[in-house]
């Protein structure tokens, strides 16, 4: 199972995932510039990526205190989620997410 | 106006490490003051998850961020400790006499032989927009807080944000102000219903402006700003009119000052040995995540034994000619006089 990662230097990451876990962590635990202060509580807006228009579809439905600790990112797009709250599962084998600039440590 | 403070422990931060420290370090007798950015005790805790129950906390099978902040201020108070709220600590220099001597941005100074440092993740400072040369204009016209409204008065104010301090504050200054323009990404407001109800009320009858966009552009000269320009869904780019900017995109937390007061750094965490939780200098105390050990692990529950160990040493330094004794509070007459167990006729 694996992910792919664009930093925010543009670079490309595929990377492997680990089913169960935020995809937050799994960004985290390879090491890429991702801040994460509340270790993935949806407290903080500061895991924010932007996922590809091919599976946005695939992703559960944001819930209200995402959308709004989204609101806390002057870089928020239509796009725009919180890593710690996207689950890897099976279906998202191959996601493809963006580091937003307001993601970095 | 500079105050000067001496006492036993400077602690830096006031999270529920930094309060539990007051509790380990009052058990044998010393006399603490904390400095914290935000205006409130508790840290993360109270700013970022006040109402999300945590779990892992030992004999409290769940707890809110706020409750476990009220609880650790009701177990410190017999203690006493001195609170400077809303301060950054931002230097730290060692005295002929031996102390460490802390000052902070609101002139604070405080003398002490001990520094313990349970800043966290670092301060609390706001989130900037990513306007370009916005910086040419922060102190002068363009702020992220309000320290005193007088400098707001008969002014042309635009407010960013959506929650709770962007709502307050537009309420507030917009009767002293010549005109008020609140700029939200989206038309729905986290902040209080109330003040929400209040905004819309103002917005309707005239006395205050509301925009449903982004802020993209400032300009102006010296440090005087005087256009905004939003970016708007159903209107194109408009161009906001003002004197002074307040920004609220909520906070984040930088390690700030503390980089410079010349500890050992690992990736912004504090390298502190196991046995006493000191850092490279000695007399000066990192606890909770703001430290780093090999199998560290960020809890809350490891700051807490932290603070145990890290008061035994302290004690040492202030008291190098006294013998420490272990006690327990379960038995000590001395730890329960000092608890204030027989004036609360708690068993």
């Amino acid at each position: 199972m694996k992910i792919n990662v664009t930093d925010q230097d543009g670079v490309r990451h595929e990377i492997d995932a680990i089913e169960g876990w935020q995809v937050m962590e799994i960004i985290r635990d390879h090491g890429l510039p991702v801040k994460a202060e509340c270790g993935g509580s949806c407290c903080c807006a500061t895991c924010h990526v932007y996922v590809s228009e091919e599976w946005q579809d695939k992703l559960f439905d944001m819930r209200d205190d995402e959308d709004e600790m989204l609101d806390e990112n002057h870089d928020r797009e239509d796009n725009s989620r919180l890593s710690c709250q996207i689950i890897m599962t099976e279906e998202l084998d191959g996601l493809s997410v963006t580091l937003a600039v307001s993601a970095r440590p | 106006m500079q105050q000067h403070y001496k006492t036993d422990v400077i602690i830096i931060g006031a999270g529920p490490c930094g309060l539990f420290n007051v509790f380990e370090l009052g058990l044998l007798d010393l006399k603490c003051h904390l400095v914290d950015i935000l205006d409130k005790p508790g840290g993360q805790c109270a700013e970022l998850y006040p109402e999300k129950p945590i779990y892992d906390i030992p004999a409290l099978p769940v707890v809110t961020g706020q409750e476990l902040t009220d609880n650790l201020m009701v177990q410190i108070a017999p203690f006493d400790p001195i609170f400077h709220f809303g301060q950054m600590a931002i230097a730290c220099e060692k005295l002929e006499n031996g102390h460490w001597q802390v000052k902070t941005d609101y002139d604070t100074v405080i003398e002490a032989p001990v520094i313990v440092v349970s800043a966290g993740g670092g301060s609390f400072m706001p989130k900037k927009p990513p306007i370009e040369n916005l910086e040419q204009f922060e102190g002068e016209s363009v702020f992220y807080s309000v320290r005193q409204m007088d400098a707001f008065k008969d002014q042309g104010i635009v407010i960013a944000g959506g929650g709770d301090s962007a709502l307050d504050w537009a309420l507030n200054l917009q009767p002293l102000a010549k005109s008020l323009t609140l700029v939200h990404r989206r038309d729905d407001f986290r902040a209080a219903p109330d003040s929400v109800n209040k905004m819309r009320h103002l917005v309707e009858s005239g006395k205050m402006k509301l925009v449903i966009g982004n802020i993209k552009q400032a300009q102006g000269s010296g440090g005087q700003i005087s256009k905004l320009t939003v970016k708007t869904k159903d209107q194109g780019d408009i161009d906001l009119n003002c004197s002074r900017f307040l920004a609220f995109y909520g906070l984040t937390m930088k390690l700030g000052p503390i980089a410079e007061f010349g500890l050992n750094l690992h990736e912004n965490l504090i390298p502190v040995d196991t046995e006493k939780f000191q850092t490279s200098t000695p007399g000066i105390f990192a606890v909770g995540d703001i430290n780093h050990y090999p199998g560290k692990l960020k809890l809350i529950l490891s700051g807490f034994h932290e603070a145990a160990l890290m008061a035994q040493e302290a004690f040492r330094i202030i008291h190098p000619d006294k013998k420490l004794r272990f006690q327990y509070t379960t038995s000590s007459s001395d730890l329960q006089k000092k608890l204030g167990v027989n004036d609360q006729k708690v068993a």
